[in-house]
């Protein structure tokens, strides 16, 4: 298809695929510079140090474990609160609901998907902190739990999308061919609809996780902040603080080039790992979705 | 296999999940509804002319948010510039360019990286980058570049979709009809998706207006009552202004940090009605 020549187009074409490339670009630059500032702490805190239970910069003890355990334990508990609900309210939109309802739910999932998440962290300091405290009869509402809550909320919106999206990709003759065997609406979501979505619906809840892993401002609002390994699921109801929150807090009061502003850079790496790796495995688990439907299809 | 349930009892279990379901989707709904009425009624009540244009006094206890509201706007703005020409180029490549290999895949996969690394470690990578490699300082320009590139797989994929809804024929028949590659995308496919392409656009800077981890190092100000006139420049914004006044301040006035919670829900949440009323009229309108 060769077309006339022109420069003015050649330089567009050119800009286009440039700027196509971009994103491996700023991916690259977003390591690098992690690193750049990250990798240097290696050199300067010895690594059975890092890995250690106690952090407290101000006399040079870097441990991240607890912070490691802080972020775990808040996600932990909002992957408990946000993938039955998340689930549950996918279903409902995707096989359940009638035309109007599902008029009115989605554009209030991404309401929730659209609040700036300080707003939630500013709600959950002002009313959820004092609630829980008083409900549980707790010397403090700031608790992993709080951040919990608050995370789930997050990444509700994430899992519902996925999920449903992987659950209206089903095709309609499986549903069709259960029901024609007289199973009942019910019977044909719980097991023909969701296993043959089961791929789609794990990615949804991955991202959930991720989402909530990398989420920063509601959680350092509300968990209190207490850098203390929490070792049992009842610390679930206890201060802790997260690796975000911990990079949030603190990298306005280093100075720049500092061991503990280079520890803070690889908290950072940590989280861009975590983030790597659940995003590669979610992208893999489409693609071979993808492939597995197309086989079918052929 | 399980034993054949009864006709009955296949009824009931049917009845009870979707009593559950329903129940928790309703939930669900109410929460968000009664979050967003809650904080409509009592941010109400602060919001006034002297609050959104006047200055903040008295160690920001009273007085108004205008540099916060300029500052996110700035940063909006800021945004947009870098990210929008680059975000739509980025899209156009891939729905009109890119065969479909392996350099392919691997920008996808690194979009679908750049949507999911944390908001905070742009915050770091942007203090690393623009305000100390770069030598930028803290300033509107190193923010809007972090904000830029944070919103980028958000344009890059939704504008993409938007560019791939275009019906194939309308290509073929501009190329057909003598249109060079470029003249075809220009005249015939962007025009077609700019709807779709706008709503993406949109839907990123909307994130990064509400966003406060990626701009905690690269931007934002504390306290800083007065307006950013150059790039250069610190400035307060509504995110960050909401997190200070609600965590770090004591004997904060409830009612201002309702407004200022309000004011930037408002914000947001205006330019997410603003692309559902885009993608609606668009898809009423459309021809294909």
């Amino acid at each position: 298809m060769r077309k006339s020549f022109s420069w003015n187009e050649l330089l567009i074409t050119g800009l286009i695929k440039v700027s196509g490339y971009s994103a491996i670009l700023f991916v690259g630059l977003i390591l690098f510079f992690l690193l750049r500032e990250g990798l240097p702490t290696l050199g300067e805190v010895p690594l059975s140090e890092v890995f250690s239970k106690r952090w407290y910069p101000i006399e040079d003890y870097f441990g991240i474990l607890p912070l490691l355990g802080g972020s775990l334990i808040v996600t932990l508990g909002a992957t408990m609160i946000a993938v039955p609900i998340g689930i549950s309210t996918a279903i409902f939109i995707s096989e359940i609901a009638p035309r109007w309802a599902r008029e009115i739910l989605k554009p209030l999932i991404e309401l929730l998907a659209g609040l700036p998440s300080v707003v939630l962290g500013f709600l959950g300091v002002l009313i959820f902190t004092s609630l829980l405290r008083r409900a549980l009869n707790l010397p403090t509402g700031l608790t992993a739990f709080t951040g919990s809550f608050l995370l789930g909320g997050i990444a509700i919106p994430t899992i519902v999308s996925v999920a449903e999206d992987a659950l209206d990709a089903v095709p309609r003759s499986y549903r069709d061919g259960a029901l024609a065997l007289g199973a009942t609406k019910w019977q044909t979501i719980w097991r023909v609809t969701l296993p043959a979505a089961r791929s789609g619906v794990l990615t949804a809840i991955m991202l959930g996780i991720g989402r909530a892993i990398g989420e920063t401002m509601a959680v350092m609002m509300v968990t209190g902040n207490a850098p203390v390994l929490p070792v049992r699921l009842s610390m679930l109801f206890s201060p802790v603080r997260t690796m975000t929150a911990t990079i949030a807090a603190e990298m306005g009061e280093v100075a720049s080039g500092s061991v503990h502003f280079h520890v803070l850079f690889l908290i950072g790496i940590i989280l861009f790992l975590i983030s790597l790796i659940v995003n590669v495995i979610a992208s893999a688990v489409v693609f071979r979705q993808r492939k597995r439907s197309e086989r079918i299809l052929s | 296999m399980k034993r054949i349930q009864s006709s009955h009892s296949r009824q009931l279990a049917q009845r009870a999940a979707f009593i559950f379901l329903t129940a928790i989707a309703l939930l669900t709904a109410i929460t968000i509804l009664m979050v967003v009425i809650y904080i409509a009624i009592k941010g109400g009540s602060a919001i006034s002319w002297e609050f959104l244009t006047g200055l903040p006094r008295n160690g920001m206890r009273s007085g108004g948010i205008f540099p916060a509201i300029v500052g996110t706007l700035y940063l909006t703005i800021g945004t947009a510039i870098f990210s929008v020409p680059l975000g739509i180029c980025a899209a156009i490549y891939l729905s009109e360019y890119a065969s479909d290999n392996r350099w392919t895949r691997i920008i996808r996969i690194a979009i679908i990286n750049l949507a999911g690394i944390p908001s905070v470690v742009y915050g770091l990578f942007g203090l690393g980058l623009f305000v100390l490699f770069l030598n930028f300082g803290t300033s509107i320009l190193a923010g809007s570049l972090t904000l830029a590139i944070m919103t980028l797989p958000v344009i890059i994929s939704t504008a993409e979709e938007a560019l791939r809804a275009v019906p194939q024929s309308f290509r073929v028949v501009s190329i057909s009809m003598g249109g060079t590659y470029w003249q075809t995308i220009r005249r015939i496919v962007l025009p077609q998706a700019l709807p779709g392409i706008l709503t993406g656009v949109i839907l990123g800077l909307e994130r990064a207006a509400g966003e406060t981890a990626p701009i905690l190092f690269t931007v934002a100000a504390f306290f800083l009552p007065r307006l950013p006139n150059s790039p250069f420049d610190a400035t307060m914004a509504l995110p960050y202004h909401l997190f200070v006044i609600s965590t770090q301040v004591p004997g904060m006035p409830v009612q201002i940090q309702y407004g200022t919670a309000l004011v930037l829900i408002i914000f947001v949440l205006g330019m997410n009605s603003l692309a559902t009323v885009i993608r609606s009229r668009a898809r009423a309108r459309r021809q294909w």
